[in-house]
Formats: structure tokens, C-alpha cells, sequence
């Protein structure tokens, strides 16, 4: 696999989705998650490398251990795409609200499955999701 | 791409998942298990994912399109063996698997298979 920047996975196909499931559960169970934290993260990071697939037209993800102020530790996974970006993020986050052909769970999924949820873009500049998971 | 092998047993058709599920994975299995179900009559489905260790909103979505468009061609689909993590997170997610019938194994999924067959 190549991964150009160091710790960079490409998403570009629908393998790259699988490829981030897997790496997102290795790293989870490393960091030291429960194992419904564990299928929680990895099943919002699925959602997310979809999102990026297919909304995005492709990107890449970037999945690293976090620690909050008070020292807790836990994993972080940035997605980020270059692709049409999100007009209206409030909509975006709706259950049940969707461009393509899927649920519209996606966003609001991942959401709800964090434990921390950023979601920055704009229209014609891409769009960049941020996902925390804590450990209990 | 990889393929999910689909058994016949009897009446009914087996599908244990023991791979990594891809989109375009499941939109093949969705594919050829309605022509299997037509090819061979069968009259029930059974979805093995005791070994599946996350269903997100596609692969989720795709077991309930299974189950519709199997009773349309009057078979009953169970999905068997979920994983305690992966039905707390499916919850969390906001899918509910609509029209879909569980069962907690395979065992217990034919009998509930074999018991819709026999009431009628």
C-alpha cells in the first residue's frame, strides 16, 4: 500500500473503505477501547470513508491516538476530500436527508457514534470530518 | 473483489458471511441470491453474520432490500448471529433493520424458517 504523506490512507476505491475499517479497528483495540466502542468507531469511520468515496470524490483519511486536557487518552480520524464540500452543513446532518442514493446516515450516524464530531467545509473547497473516540 | 458463497439446504438458501464486506460485495450478493431464490424455489433465506464484525448504514440497508425483494418472491429472510456490539451500534447509527427477521443462530433461524413454512 502507499500511503503518500506518513500516516495519509488514500481513499479512492471501495477496498480503501475496508482498508480504513480495518486499520481504525486495529488502532481502537490498541489504543484500548471496549469492543462496542470499538465496532462504534470503526462503523462511524466506515460511514465517513464512504461519505468521502463518494461525496467527495475521493480523499484520504489520517487515524492517530489523542489525549484531552485532563490526560485521557483515545483515537482521533480526520477525513478529508477536495471535492464539492457541503452548502448547508445543518441539512447535511439531518437524519434521513441525502444527495445520493444512501440513508442519510451517514453524517448524523457518525455523529451519534462519536464521541467528538467536527465537520468543517465549504462549497467548492472540500470538506474535512473529525471523529473522537474516548476511552472510558 | 470478493464473493459470498450461496448454499442451498433444503428449502432454503444459506449465506454465511466470513469476509470483509465491500459495497459492490453486497450489491452482488443482493444480485444473485434473487436469482438463486428464483433458480431454485427456495422459500426462505438465512444471512449468517455471526463472523461480521460491523454492519454501517449500506450493508444494513442492503439486508433490508434483501428481505423485500425476497417476499416479493415468497421467501422469508433471517438474518442470524449478530454480534452484541455490532446490534448496540446499529441502534446508535438509527437503523433499524425494517422488514428484517433475526434470529439469535443459525440453528434457531431455521427453526423459525421451518416454522413460518409448516403454519401455513
Amino acid at each position: 500500500m502507499t500511503t503518500p504523506p506518513a500516516g495519509e490512507m488514500p481513499i479512492a476505491s471501495n477496498d480503501d473503505v475496508v482498508r480504513i475499517r480495518r486499520t481504525v479497528r486495529t488502532a481502537a483495540s490498541a489504543a484500548g477501547l471496549s469492543l462496542v466502542d470499538q465496532t462504534k468507531i470503526v462503523t462511524a469511520a466506515s460511514e465517513l470513508a464512504r461519505n468521502t468515496l463518494v461525496h467527495g470524490g475521493g480523499g484520504s483519511a489520517r487515524v492517530e491516538e489523542a489525549t484531552d486536557a485532563q490526560g485521557r487518552a483515545g483515537l482521533r480520524i480526520v477525513f478529508t476530500d477536495e471535492g464539492p464540500g457541503i452548502a448547508d452543513k445543518e441539512q447535511a446532518m439531518t437524519d434521513g436527508w441525502s444527495t445520493g442514493e444512501g440513508l442519510g446516515l451517514g453524517l448524523s450516524g457518525a455523529r451519534r457514534l462519536a464521541d467528538e464530531f467536527e465537520l468543517e467545509s465549504r462549497p467548492g473547497e472540500g470538506t474535512r470530518v473529525v471523529l473522537v473516540k474516548w476511552i472510558r | 473483489m470478493e464473493r459470498v458463497p450461496i448454499l442451498k439446504l433444503g428449502r432454503f438458501l444459506l449465506v454465511s458471511i466470513q469476509i470483509d464486506l465491500e459495497d459492490r460485495t453486497v450489491l452482488t450478493l443482493q444480485e444473485e441470491l434473487a436469482e438463486e431464490i428464483v433458480r431454485t424455489g427456495a422459500r426462505g433465506v438465512i444471512i449468517d453474520i455471526s463472523a461480521v464484525d460491523i454492519v454501517d448504514s449500506f450493508i444494513g440497508r442492503t439486508f433490508s432490500t434483501i428481505a423485500s425483494m425476497s417476499r416479493l418472491m415468497d421467501a422469508t429472510t433471517v438474518v442470524v448471529g449478530m454480534r452484541p456490539a455490532v446490534a448496540i451500534t446499529l441502534v446508535e447509527l438509527g437503523l433499524s433493520l425494517d422488514g428484517v427477521r433475526t434470529a439469535l443462530d443459525l440453528d434457531q433461524g431455521m427453526r423459525l424458517l421451518e416454522a413460518s413454512l409448516d403454519g401455513r
